[in-house]
């Protein structure tokens, strides 16, 4: 059974013809034996996970330099990302994570009932930490915090700041953009492009959760063959741990204030 | 030497039906889906460059629309990256001949080597699309704020194909990284692999730790471009040069992947056509390492013009030289490998010729635009599209080219005409002399790139590099009819007609389904020629 | 074939130094090629098959011909390096005293502002022997100023001032090119600079210029927009004096350092709120918007009379600066965007 990321699936391979000793059914026909199967399975997700690392990356990169340059835009914008939805989310992403290792451990040790029970718990932790994603993105849809034509966003000056004065007649403003507001939109778009894809990719691994489970309650994984299990439990912590940066990057800039 | 027999049995005879094809799990029937599908890509992007040399005949831009003409060389570009050099010799020659020569069944994941087809279908889909609606106009390099917010083409759909087409070069990378690694024969230690092997180990390297960034900065512009983000727009903040260090982080890396597997294929050629073990073998595996390596940190010697400070055009500069020197050495390895060899000259090795003169000058007109003093001259101009193609179509084209010649009889069983595919190689190599050596005198006399008119001065040189188009197409046409012609009527090939080593010479051609019938044990030293081996091959 | 050119006029002072590295590469090239495409037909020749099952020789390699061949060519690419470094230093770092043109690229043209007022499009005049000094922006997207006689080239970037120098050291008319792709009429945006001597120039320089010079109009423009309502002589006022900063640093509010160059006062006027002076408040308003390319470039001239004893170096880059779109001369009303 391949281990990539979209293409799970659980037919066993029909064995037609003789073998001079048995393997288990799930041994593929390229591999000589379940060992170096399973080695090339894990290596192949490694090396899989270090692509999503470059991939994530270039946002990390991007969201670097432009930090360095707008700190206060970023620190304004990120204070106003409501903390408490985002602290919830990693608490569950976390509990996720959990789950997904006891569900790992538990398809080691041959308990297929347990497998199948930690799999959904690790699903529907993934799903709240969705919903409350949808929350949030609604919350900024409607404070005009998206990115575009339409956004705005309305600088409060933190205690200590010298309040702006209004600029002296004459002059004409463009409509509530000083350069702040216009660098918050930067904000906003890495936000947005960061969660959304790791949004994404918990979406993808909630697929494979289904699937993993299906095949976990048809039985399909014993204490020799689990490799799918723990394949995506490797994906599922990768994921976790890119909300584990996302968390802090985007919330907390400057939130010791 | 009694005359072989085809064998009836093989993996081209295993299943005729298009299911057996669409679905099929072995790397060998991947691989010549893929022979088929890039083969259709190439002449599609050379129908552009075709476009384009018209076009430059005469200085008035009189035969296309400007903006007709800046659909056609991205489009040509677009093409011709990522759609055939990227894929070229590691999705074709590096999918059939990799299991064989390690002595394994098949790749580690041979549905997700099936997925990376499709990926790469898909992604083509998505770039045919985008043709049929009006073609992009921005560049293959899609610079910012231009492709974000002022060309109004098809920039989406091409974003998005080569999108997923990059995720097709990441899966083919990870597939190998995890065969080389774990599918060895036993007692196949790392250096007595082919070098073959080598070199696309160092590729796949790169594939999967490049490629992601280009595939974010793909959907950063892709945002930008949709939702009217603004990463990269200065009205909002944004630095378009950012982009630019994004793009080249994977794209001059990139370059590697389409020279490095074309390299590894000059190392067997040399080799079985000097009947010698290549001179140096352990240099030439670690250089190819050492270029894969170096070949991430040199990203911004495209981009010394582009406002980056004095200090860091230094360093870059300074770095780019340091990826000359393992291709340097490469090239001295293998000439010393032909000193005191037993040489003769069939098509695969003409080919071999054809490269040593073309690479050596395609790099070494890299060191000009390494070298900061005369960069800045020759910046975006002509020099710059004579390099690159000296070196992709010189050097990686060749290599192909001459990878194909020499592994046909085993993919196919069959051999083709002597005659004319030396007639092609000739071609091949003076036509395309004369297209490009010219477009160096042109950049260094200021023309500058992406013109589709220009003033009188240059029309000599553009006449000249047209008419050497006209005599390279048909270098390129040629073999395509000798190919189709060997499949039917072409001579049966036997197991090793060329006297190769190598473990996929052993087996019979073309190769069973699982490649072996037995494990090999006895795997020797890598190019080792005896009188056994060399007695079966075909020719003198 | 008679007659094909192979070097463009070199007409500035460095033009000629870029001509001989690029043949010192062009030798280096050469010589490696033709001796690596000798050895491999020479071996062709002498070491040809002789008949169908010859072998060749068994060697393994050669570790003093691997450090041989990768040292020597090492060195001979660091003195490439070198040369190249050096050559780029000087022609990327102007000398203290130039002549200021300005540079705006726009989709499909270039327009030049000489600071004693003449506005070209498409043709710039410069007189000869005089180290001149261009600040480039871009007011859409990329583009690229390239003079080929000069062998120098400079991308233009919205939202920011880049620059090239030179001395043309031969009278002409040569060519200029955008040299980055920017749509449709990217092979249109082409023209002339035109390098006269000293007394011609002068007498172009009399011809044009009906409006002042571009400090004279910035003058008028630093009292339109009420700059001297702030920036008072005696520091006193909101906003820091504005005499003699040319070419200095200035402390600012939130630490460290800033340069005052052309820069930095572009990037004061559109993003004023970046780089506050130590001790002053960030009350200024914002001009992004409100101000031409021109504009912005004439009251920078005007700043700069403020320092008569000041030269100015390569500006700070300045990151992602504020992009002006394409208004009139005066203060544009309402919203941009």
């Amino acid at each position: 059974m391949s281990n990539g990321n979209a293409h799970a699936e659980g037919a066993s391979p029909a064995h037609g013809h003789d073998h001079a000793h048995a393997h288990h059914p799930a041994l593929q026909h390229h591999f000589d034996t379940m060992s170096q199967q399973r080695e090339a399975g894990v290596l192949g997700m490694w090396v899989f996970l270090l692509t999503e690392v470059l991939f994530f990356g270039g946002l990390f990169f991007a969201y670097a330099i432009y930090r360095s340059w707008y700190y206060d835009a970023f620190a304004a914008a990120s204070a106003s990302i409501e903390i408490l939805p985002g602290l919830i989310n990693t608490v569950v992403l976390i509990g996720s994570s959990l789950t997904m290792a006891l569900s790992v451990r538990a398809a080691q040790t041959n308990q297929r009932k347990a497998t199948v029970n930690w799999l959904i718990a690790t699903i529907i932790l993934g799903t709240v930490f969705l919903g409350i994603k949808v929350y949030e993105y609604a919350d900024k849809f409607a404070h005009n915090h998206v990115p575009g034509a339409s956004f705005q966003f309305a600088h409060v000056p933190a205690p200590g700041e010298p309040h702006v004065e209004e600029p002296a007649a004459g002059h004409v403003t463009t409509m509530g953009h000083d350069e702040i507001e216009r660098t918050t939109q930067i904000f906003f778009s890495l936000y947005f492009t960061m969660t959304g894809l790791h949004a994404v990719h918990m979406i993808v691994g909630i697929v494979i959760l289904f699937i993993i489970t299906w095949m976990a309650h048809k039985g399909r994984f014993d204490s020799e063959w689990h490799a799918p299990v723990e394949m995506t439990g490797l994906y599922w912590h990768f994921v976790d741990i890119v909300w584990i940066f996302l968390f802090p990057l985007l919330y907390l800039v400057e939130r010791h204030n | 030497m009694e005359t072989p027999v085809y064998p009836a049995h093989n993996y081209l005879s295993n299943g005729h039906t298009l299911r057996s094809w669409l679905l099929t799990k072995d790397h060998k029937r991947i691989a010549v889906l893929y022979l088929i599908s890039i083969s259709a890509f190439f002449f599609l992007g050379g129908l552009f460059a075709v476009g384009i040399r018209l076009e430059l005949t005469t200085p008035q831009g009189d035969l296309f629309q400007p903006d007709t003409y800046n659909k056609f060389f991205t489009l040509h570009g677009v093409i011709m990256v990522f759609l055939f050099l990227i894929p070229s010799v590691p999705a074709v020659l590096g999918n059939f001949l990799i299991p064989p020569m390690i002595g394994a069944k098949d790749l580690a994941f041979p549905r997700i080597n099936l997925l990376s087809w499709y990926l790469y279908i898909i992604g083509g889909l998505f770039t045919l699309f985008a043709i049929v609606a009006g073609g992009v106009d921005t560049g293959w390099t899609f610079y910012t704020p231009y492709s974000a917010t002022s060309s109004s083409s098809n920039v989406a759909p091409v974003a998005l194909g080569v999108f997923i087409a990059g995720f097709s070069s990441i899966l083919t990378g990870l597939n190998f990284i995890v065969t080389i690694h774990r599918m060895r024969a036993p007692g196949l230690h790392w250096f007595k692999l082919p070098l073959f092997v080598w070199a696309h180990y160092a590729t796949s390297l790169i594939q999967v730790l490049g490629t992601p960034v280009i595939a974010i900065t793909i959907v950063m512009l892709f945002v930008e471009r949709a939702f009217g983000f603004g990463i990269f727009d200065p009205q909002r903040g944004g630095d378009p040069v950012l982009f630019q260090h994004l793009f080249w982080f994977y794209s001059h890396p990139a370059v590697y992947i389409m020279i490095l597997p074309a390299l590894g294929v000059i190392s067997e050629l040399v080799s079985t056509f000097s009947r010698k073990r290549i001179f140096g073998y352990s240099f030439v595996a670690f250089s190819s390492l050492a270029i894969a390596v170096f070949g991430f940190i040199v990203w911004a010697h495209h981009m010394f013009v582009a406002g980056i400070s004095v200090y860091a055009a230094m360093v870059f500069s300074f770095l780019s030289f340091s990826v000359a020197i393992p291709s340097a050495v490469k090239v001295f390895n293998w000439a010393a490998t032909m000193y005191r060899g037993s040489i003769s000259f069939e098509a695969p090795m003409l080919y071999v010729y054809g490269f040593f003169g073309l690479f050596l000058i395609g790099g070494l007109t890299g060191l000009f635009l390494a070298t900061l003093g005369t960069d800045i001259h020759l910046h975006d101009t002509y020099f710059v599209v004579a390099h690159f193609h000296y070196i992709m179509v010189g050097g990686a084209i060749m290599g192909y080219l001459g990878g194909l010649h020499f592994w046909w009889p085993k993919i196919f069983g069959r051999m083709y005409s002597e005659f004319w595919s030396r007639i092609a190689a000739i071609l091949v190599f003076v036509g395309f002399n004369l297209t490009f050596f010219p477009q160096f005198l042109l950049g260094y006399l200021g023309m500058p790139r992406r013109y589709h008119m220009y003033p009188d001065e240059f029309q000599v040189l553009n006449v000249l590099s047209s008419a050497g188009a006209s005599i390279l197409g048909l270098g390129y046409l040629i073999p395509v009819i000798y190919f189709a012609w060997s499949l039917k009527y072409g001579e049966v090939a036997g197991n090793n007609p060329w006297g190769a080593s190598g473990l996929e010479w052993r087996t019979q051609s073309p190769p069973l389904t699982e490649n072996f019938t037995e494990v090999p044990t006895d795997i020797p030293e890598a190019y080792e020629y005896t009188p056994k081996v060399v007695r079966e091959a075909k020719l003198v | 074939m008679g007659g094909i050119p192979l070097f463009p006029e070199a007409a500035s002072s460095f033009a000629s130094e870029v001509d001989a590295l690029y043949l010192f590469i062009v030798a280096v090239s050469a010589f490696f090629t033709v001796a690596v495409s000798i050895a491999v037909v020479v071996f062709g020749i002498k070491y040809r098959r002789k008949h169908a099952e010859e072998i060749g020789a068994h060697i393994e390699g050669s570790l003093p011909l691997e450090l041989a061949w990768s040292i020597i060519p090492t060195i001979i690419l660091m003195v490439m390096f070198g040369w190249g470094a050096k050559l780029f230093y000087e022609m990327r770092v102007p000398p203290d005293e130039t002549l200021q043109i300005y540079a705006v690229g726009k989709q499909w043209m270039w327009k030049f502002q000489h600071t004693g007022g003449q506005r070209e499009i498409n043709e710039l005049h410069v007189p000869m022997g005089r180290p001149i000094k261009v600040l480039v922006t871009s007011e859409d997207v990329l583009h690229d100023l390239y003079f080929p006689a000069f062998r120098t080239k400079i991308d233009a970037i919205p939202g920011r001032y880049s620059q090239l120098w030179f001395t043309a050291t031969k009278a002409g008319r040569y060519r200029i090119f955008c040299a980055e792709y920017c749509g449709t009429k990217h092979s249109g945006m082409i023209g002339s600079v035109v390098v006269m001597e000293p007394p011609q120039y002068q007498a172009w320089l009399a011809g044009g210029g009906t409006e002042g010079t571009m400090a004279e109009r910035g003058a008028k423009l630093f009292n339109d927009l009420a700059c001297n309502t702030c920036h008072l002589d005696s520091g006193q006022g909101r906003g820091p004096s504005l005499k003699d900063i040319i070419g200095k640093p200035v402390e600012l509010a939130g630490g460290g350092t800033a340069l005052v160059d052309e820069g930095y006062l572009r990037e004061s006027i559109l993003n004023s709120q970046a780089k506050v002076v130590k001790g002053f408040a960030p009350l200024m308003p914002t001009f992004q918007g409100l101000i031409s390319e021109e504009g912005l470039a004439a009251l920078i001239e005007h700043i700069k009379s403020l320092s008569p004893q000041a030269t100015t170096s390569a500006p700070a880059l300045v990151p992602a600066a504020a992009t002006i779109s394409s208004t009139p001369d005066a203060p544009a009303q309402g919203a941009q965007r």
